[in-house]
């Protein structure tokens, strides 16, 4: 009895301290290296890009020595795996008449360097260099004349540039409990 | 043992035809009906049959490549895409492990996990970063439920021929793990963290952004499924479970959950960018969907006569509150019977008395899920949409259309979208 009338005052002292408190205490804190090792998510806003540079030119020679082309085809097309190069079918002013091609629809550059960091090339993922990864990712926006030849891609300039599709996509409405998938949709 | 004696199929057959004798007139035999030859042998124990028990080698039911003429599974390299579950059939509502359809972010081998090995860390905007191991997450309280998956591309179209091909890339099982939220409060999320990223441990690493309202309200760590350990096609020895959402969101073989500031336009995010305000809308989370799995597309009606019509239904909005039959190709409908307990988020399976006169005609079902969405027909989407509905004409976002079967008068059952 005595330790349950005591209980609500305890509770009332270490509320405020304990409410952002573990209640399991399971787990083990990782350590500033083992997450710097896993994390390899890159936010549109480029805060987790690690240092490196890379140019066009350098990308084409990686693609050249990465055997890219085998997958892909000699400059981005034409190959078995995706290609990376727009169609020049569609209109020239309507970015996602250009085709499904990652180096071109993606909003973001940053999308481009994580898909070719965490997934390439195939069977050998993440063994490229930081250096690779920037020099393949300037290849790629330049064949798509999104960046110029001379343009060196960096953990400070990657995030800034003006992918053509970066405000022609549709933002997901935000998900909340019970909410039906479109306002005044019956279906 | 294990030899059939000669003489006993002949003695039953006698039996059966005297049986027949008997019964004349109360009930019609089906035509060419005996009542069997028995069992054709008996097979002996072994250790395997022992250890892990196996299906009868009459049940030949097996997944297939998706969708039928795409990219095989496996393919030349190995890598499996995208392989779909034969609901047509199934019955009740919990798919076999083994028979639970596969998706892959862009065709993968499957990882080798030793589970001793295998971490998950949550890290970000948290008070605590935290890895845990799978025996830490084996000890925090377990949560058991039942949850439907389906893949976005799990689409009909005119020229699929089975439930298999129609609505294959469905399944529902029983999964068990801890509470993501509980997890994210043991770590101490962070103010002004609207979205997580999951990640896995496949050669891709595959990532998506889900919503910390989503993460907070109902996924679940699972590592349990149809009570056992994960199947190893199906994330073992942790998958993330997102009730009700798209597939591609419900990471396995989950090695990572990083709290975040934004939408982080992952590389499984950017797969499903489109420009449609109402499409996007509707892909995300499934909308209420059914389909008959007997009869079906590729089965065959015996003859007229008595039929319990079944299929299944589920929606990513909840709960299945309603399901409904129509025998005439859509111009009437009634209720069907949900059998036992519909769950959110969950397959449930329907049934409905039919007495085939013979005649041809069209089956199609439709359910209304707990927040009064209903499943559209194809003709609805297109007249909402103001769209021309042709051969061409796609539903936006996640097809959930009304799936016609027509029954044709030799019994055969068809494919009736045009």
């Amino acid at each position: 009895m005595r330790s349950l009338s005591l209980l609500p005052l305890l509770m009332l002292v270490a509320g405020s301290a304990l409410a952002q408190s573990p209640t399991y205490g399971l787990g083990r804190t990782p350590t500033a290296e083992e997450i710097r090792a896993w994390d390899i998510s890159i936010s549109p806003a480029g805060d987790e890009l690690p240092p490196g540079r890379g140019t066009p030119e350098e990308g084409a020679l990686v693609y050249q020595r990465k055997r890219c082309g085998t997958c892909h085809g000699p400059e981005g097309e034409g190959g078995r795996a995706d290609r990376l190069v727009k169609r020049e079918s569609g209109s020239a002013a309507d970015p996602w008449a250009w085709g499904r091609v990652l180096p071109i629809r993606a909003p973001y550059a940053t999308v481009v360097w994580d898909y070719i960091n965490r997934g390439m090339p195939l069977n050998r993922e993440g063994t490229l260099t930081a250096d690779e990864v920037y020099a393949l990712t300037a290849y790629l926006l330049y064949i798509n004349d999104v960046i110029a030849e001379d343009q060196v891609l960096d953990a400070e300039s990657l995030p800034q540039i003006e992918m053509p599709n970066r405000e022609t996509w549709a933002e997901l409405p935000d998900w909340k409990p019970g909410m039906p998938r479109l306002q005044g949709y019956p279906y | 043992m294990g030899s059939t004696r000669p003489g006993r199929r002949g003695f039953l057959k006698g039996g059966a035809a005297l049986a027949g004798g008997l019964t004349m007139g109360a009930v019609e035999p089906a035509l060419g009906q005996t009542l069997g030859s028995g069992p054709l042998g008996y097979i002996k124990g072994t250790d395997e049959l022992i250890a892990y028990g196996e299906r009868s080698r009459f049940v030949t039911s097996v997944r297939i490549q998706h969708p039928p003429g795409g990219r095989p599974s496996p393919d030349g390299f190995g890598l499996v895409f995208h392989v779909a579950t034969p609901l047509q059939d199934s019955v009740g509502v919990i798919t076999p492990s083994s028979l639970h359809f596969v998706g892959t972010t862009r065709g993968s081998f499957m990882p080798d996990i030793d589970p001793q090995e295998h971490r998950l860390m949550i890290h970000g905007m948290v008070d605590r970063p935290l890895t845990f191991t799978m025996e830490d997450l084996k000890r925090l309280p377990s949560v058991t439920r039942t949850h439907f998956i389906e893949c976005a591309g799990n689409s009909s179209r005119s020229d699929r021929r089975t439930a298999q091909e129609t609505h294959g890339m469905t399944s529902c099982a029983e999964w068990t793990g801890v509470p993501l939220s509980v997890l994210l409060e043991e770590a101490g999320v962070q103010d002004g963290a609207p979205w997580i990223v999951c990640e896995g441990t496949e050669e891709v690493k595959g990532s998506s952004s889900i919503p910390m309202a989503k993460a907070m309200e109902d996924c679940l760590v699972a590592y349990g499924m149809n009570g056992e350990d994960l199947r190893a096609q199906q994330g073992f020895p942790l998958r993330l479970m997102v009730p009700g959402f798209e597939g591609i969101f419900h990471t396995k073989y989950l090695r990572r959950i990083k709290v975040v500031d934004r939408y982080y336009m992952t590389y499984n995010d950017y797969g499903h960018l489109t420009q449609d305000p109402d499409a996007a809308a509707l892909g995300y989370q499934i909308g209420p969907k059914s389909v008959i799995t007997y009869p079906s597309g590729g089965q065959e009606l015996p003859g007229r006569g008595f039929y319990e019509i079944s299929g299944l239904a589920w929606s990513g909005g909840g709960a299945i509150r309603r399901v409904e039959v129509s025998t005439d190709g859509g111009q009437s409908w009634s209720d069907a019977e949900i059998k036992g307990t519909a769950d959110r988020m969950a397959h449930a399976r329907f049934g409905f008395s039919w007495n085939w006169n013979g005649q041809a005609t069209e089956l199609q079902s439709r359910c209304t899920d707990e927040l009064g969405q209903v499943q559209p027909s194809r003709a609805q989407v297109a007249e909402f949409f103001e769209v021309p509905l042709g051969p061409s004409f796609r539903v936006p976002g996640r097809d959930n259309s009304i799936q016609p079967w027509r029954v044709a008068s030799d019994g055969s059952v068809h494919n009736a979208i045009a």
